[in-house]
């Protein structure tokens, strides 16, 4: 059944109800004027009531509506990588994806662990079989050992300068079931969270689809490489005023995705007194918190809030974190996600929630036994992050010698890429068409960051940690190879301009491959 | 302003309920044959532990799948790294066969249909989110229209529902049934899943069919699954009331795993299908767990052994609930499947009402140490009925169970015999009733009862 009514029918409709007016009013005048709206608007209505086939009007509108988002830009990268999927043997000139935040680095120092403790995996504990009880155990207060021994490695990432209670701890499977069920617990549907931009894109889904909560952005620029500012925080609270939405609370990422750096004190200061003025709560989704590789060093909001003394007061109970193994331990999928929180409701609350959302006990029993061999994490945590710092430097420098910079940043699995000069037009249209050509072109799969809801276009995320160090060098060859190609044929707004004077910057080889000495050739693939 | 939901604040998870005060006092004095012979004896909870070493010498043969590996080579980073939300395809291929060989193989399912999520729990909350809006409604059967026609659903009792729900202004989205019945125990026969399928196609609403209790029917002939029965309606596969014909299905029962967390749901209905996929991202299935289970149902050898052996087990247990009950002149509704019997006590409540079934019940628990199921907390619209667990401890524990419940039986009836002679008599009733039982009688004195 074709849907939706096109401009004939509704040239139909209107003058049908001005004939129905005109029986019932004389015109024109005003009453009749209202009659014939009244009547065109609720025949509208009806056709579009009719024309909904059936089946559509079965479903909720969760089910049906496409507020998931899955048909953003980010996703359709996603799309064209699996058509054409790189592989260094089989398809060497397929697409190479780095839009996926995969921590790859570090399997082997798993794997040999697990070589070498055969019975975690094997459902053995001291040679006898736990099968029955592994099998048996549903209990969504969790494994306690492995509660025992995750808020001691959570504490270990965070140098032992906070520490975790168990008992306030909730598994959940995956970090994205545990930011949905706070915003269970936090939020009616209709009321707002506050997020930092540019943010995830998967906070689009986990955070509003079936909560049917909002999203309000606070805006961060390059001005400032992003910060969160009092200006910002104010000006995104009162955005939702204007919008009659009950702001519940601020969800912040440390470390950030899509930007790769940690909140500075400063900053978690702001949230904290903020949240304390206006009596609303505070998430910090730390699922990035083990992967920090560098000055200035990661710190959780705890320890703040430990700093400052706010241990018996009310705020510290409006503060709950988010944690997983998903990109610490590069475990996606184990699903093993935790909510941490100071409020014994919300703790209550999100364990019964967390019933839809279980983590298997095969897993829990073999991370357990993983995460309390204290020899492998502290060894573990200390090569991950020269891996990651080594591929991340890697990355940074090959973008360099592209004439492309990067934000600063200090942990996380990707960049947050400044491509701004190489725009048609400082528009997000430009930025879709750059990120197209990146895609289809040079066969990148890189995040836009429009996806990431940025203010500014021309950012991108480039993760950096789900390839072989071969894989790499390649994309930044890749990509090298399109800037110069790219400048060369005055596709970027700033080149038109200067281009003689860049001209006597570029080496001998770019010159040579320029398109401005020959006319017009097409862009090589 | 209130500072956290309603949800979260308010109390209509039900944890407070009867259901559950049981389970407390369990875990305060839990029974233990050696430790704690004196405690209280777990018969409310639906496990199936009759079958684990069948599993246990599966893994013990299988090692490699435990360690990870795939032909000898690892296979740890492929599954780190899969958290595709359409499930591992090897295991739903894998578990579609495993369901129709549940059901004779007189019905077949395409894995494309099937939506791998982290246990039933989380498979009837997406359903529920696919399928009504807030403040919809879903008629559910409960043990109801007793005694005459064995708590069978009747044409009467749905449309009565769905009467009541427009009272209400409630709009009816769906029926949900458990096919088997938790707490009854029994199949739904044909004229029930033909009520069910006219009343769908007359009202156009959804059916949903929990079917997580299939591989525990004692005789495989006697379960038709709900996609049998529309099949065999001979309804043209194009008719709209296939899309609204659902299932939900786990591991949980079947192969005693709930702890694994491996649920499903199946629907005919594409964006159901869909819809369901994306939600599924809230409760995925651990990548090791499918990659394990993938593995054991693929051992085709293995799956046709324990589905045998588990019913038989399954059967000869029930039997033995069965018959230990009748000797204490309590019978259970007639049942062919589940991990629990319906029991019939209402001809030991002090009056009819549901005050007496907990009274009843609280005495169960405390005075003879098991801890059962009373009928209220299932919404049972008649006192008396309760359901009591066979599957969840060993043969010996049942033992003393049964011997339990007769002693209390016992107990209850001469005192009852007592109240109808006068107090004059009351020395020689002493002496015809066992010696434990005199101290927690409340007529001699008003001590209260011993916990």
């Amino acid at each position: 059944m074709e849907r939706g009514l096109k401009v004939k029918d509704v040239a139909d409709i209107f003058q049908q109800g001005s004939i129905w007016a005109r029986e019932r009013v004389e015109g024109p005048s005003l009453a009749w004027t209202l009659w014939v709206t009244l009547a065109t608007f609720s025949q509208i209505c009806c056709r579009l009531v009719a024309d909904t086939p059936i089946k559509m009007r079965h479903l909720s509108t969760k089910a049906t509506f496409n507020s998931h988002g899955q048909d953003s830009s980010y996703f359709l990268g996603w799309e064209e990588y699996e058509k054409n999927p790189y592989d260094e043997v089989q398809n060497p000139k397929g697409i190479i994806q780095m839009g996926l935040a995969e921590n790859q680095l570090s399997f082997d120092l798993l794997e040999s662990w697990l070589e070498k403790n055969p019975e975690p995996a094997g459902f053995k504990r001291d040679g006898k079989s736990i099968f029955r009880e592994l099998a048996l155990f549903q209990d969504y207060h969790g494994l306690p050992a492995f509660k025992r021994a995750l808020v001691e490695f959570m504490a270990e990432i965070r140098g032992n300068r906070v520490s975790f209670d168990p008992n306030h701890m909730v598994l959940t499977a995956g970090a994205t079931s545990a930011n949905e069920t706070l915003m269970f617990c936090l939020a009616e549907p209709g009321e707002a969270f506050l997020l930092p931009t540019p943010y995830y894109p998967g906070f689009d889904r986990d955070l509003k689809w079936r909560t049917e909560a909002e999203i309000v952005p606070i805006h961060c620029t390059s001005s400032n490489d992003f910060q969160i500012t009092e200006t910002a925080l104010e000006a995104a609270y009162h955005e939702a005023q204007q919008r009659n939405l009950r702001v519940k609370g601020v969800l912040v990422t440390n470390p950030s995705n899509p930007l790769g750096t940690t909140l500075s004190r400063s900053e978690l200061n702001l949230l904290i007194s903020f949240i304390t003025t206006k009596g609303i709560h505070l998430i910090s989704d730390e699922i990035y918190s083990g992967t920090v590789f560098s000055s200035p060093g990661f710190v959780s909001v705890m320890e703040v809030l430990k700093d400052r003394n706010c241990d018996k007061s009310e705020v510290w109970n409006r503060v709950h974190i988010v944690c997983s193994l998903s990109k610490d331990l590069g475990l996606p999928g184990f699903r093993v996600g935790a909510i941490y929180s100071n409020d014994d409701m919300v703790v209550a609350a999100s364990t019964k929630m967390s019933s839809f959302g279980l983590v298997s006990s095969q897993t829990q029993y073999l991370l357990s036994a993983l995460l309390s061999d204290k020899k492998f994490t502290k060894n573990y945590i200390s090569e991950n992050q020269k891996r990651l710092k080594k591929r991340q430097n890697m990355l940074v420098m090959g973008l360099e010698r592209a004439g492309i910079s990067c934000l600063k940043s200090n942990a996380g699995l990707f960049c947050w890429v400044n491509m701004r000069h190489l725009l048609r037009s400082d528009s997000f249209e430009a930025e879709m068409e750059l990120w197209k050509k990146i895609v289809y072109d040079v066969r990148l799969n890189i995040s836009p960051g429009s996806s990431c809801h940025c203010t500014e276009p021309g950012w991108f995320r480039v993760c950096f940690a789900n390839m072989t160090e071969e894989t790499l060098d390649l994309a930044i060859q890749r990509l090298k190879d399109f800037v110069v190609e790219h400048t060369a044929n005055g596709h970027s707004k700033s080149n038109n301009s200067s281009k003689n004077s860049n001209r006597k910057l570029l080496p001998k080889w770019v010159l040579r491959l320029s398109s401005s000495d020959r006319d017009h050739k097409p862009d090589e693939r | 302003m209130q500072m956290l939901s309603k949800k979260a604040a308010c109390d209509s998870h039900g944890q407070d309920s009867s259901y559950f005060l049981g389970w407390q006092e369990y875990e305060k004095n839990p029974y233990h044959e050696v430790q704690n012979p004196n405690g209280i004896i777990q018969m409310g909870l639906a496990e199936n532990q009759l079958s684990f070493e069948l599993a246990e010498s599966w893994l013990a043969d299988n090692p490699d799948v435990l360690g990870l590996k795939r032909d000898g080579k690892s296979v740890f980073k492929e599954l780190a790294l899969f958290q595709d939300y359409h499930g591992m395809p090897t295991f739903k291929n894998e578990l579609v066969k495993f369901m129709a060989k549940l059901r004779g193989y007189k019905v077949e399912f395409d894995p494309k249909k099937l939506v791998l999520v982290a246990g039933s729990t989380s498979a009837n909350e997406s359903l529920m989110f696919c399928l009504a809006e807030p403040g919809e409604a879903f008629l559910l059967p409960t043990p109801y229209y007793p005694g005459s026609n064995d708590f069978k659903i009747t044409g009467c009792a749905l449309e009565d529902a769905y009467e009541q729900a427009k009272k209400l202004n409630l709009n009816v989205k769906g029926v949900l049934v458990t096919n088997p019945s938790n707490p009854l125990g029994t199949t739904m026969d044909r004229d029930e899943l033909n009520l069910l399928i006219d009343f769908a196609i007359s009202k156009k609403i959804h059916i949903v069919s929990d079917e997580i209790y299939s591989g525990t029917v004692f005789d495989s002939t006697s379960f038709v699954s709900i996609i049998e029965a529309v099949t065999d309606r001979n309804i043209d596969d194009t008719h709209e009331l296939w899309n609204r014909i659902h299932m939900v299905y786990s591991l949980s029962k079947d192969l005693g795993l709930p702890g694994f967390r491996v649920g499903m749901i199946y629907s005919n209905d594409e964006t159901v299908v869909a819809a369901a996929t994306k939600m599924s991202s809230f409760g995925l299935v651990s990548s090791q767990t499918q990659f394990l289970l993938t593995n054991m149902l693929s051992d085709k050898k293995f799956t046709s052994k324990y589905i045998e052996e588990n019913r038989k087990r399954l059967k000869s247990r029930k039997e033995m609930l069965v018959s230990g009950l009748s000797d204490a002149g309590i019978e259970c509704l007639n049942s062919n499947a589940c991990l629990f019997c319906w029991v019939d006590m209402r001809h030991l409540l002090s009056s009819d009402t549901f005050e007496a079934e907990k009274e009843l019940s609280k005495r169960i628990l405390f005075e003879v140490g098991l801890n059962i199921s009373p009928g209220s907390s299932c919404h049972c619209s008649e006192p008396g009925w309760f359901r009591m667990c066979f599957a969840n401890m060993s043969q010996e524990t049942l033992k003393v169970a049964i011997t339990r419940i007769k002693d209390f039986v016992e107990s209850i009836t001469s005192s009852r015999d007592n109240c109808n002679h006068q107090l004059t008599f009351l020395d020689s009733r002493r002496r015809s009733v066992s010696k434990w039982v005199l101290p927690l009688s409340p007529y001699d004195n008003n001590e209260p009862a011993e916990r």
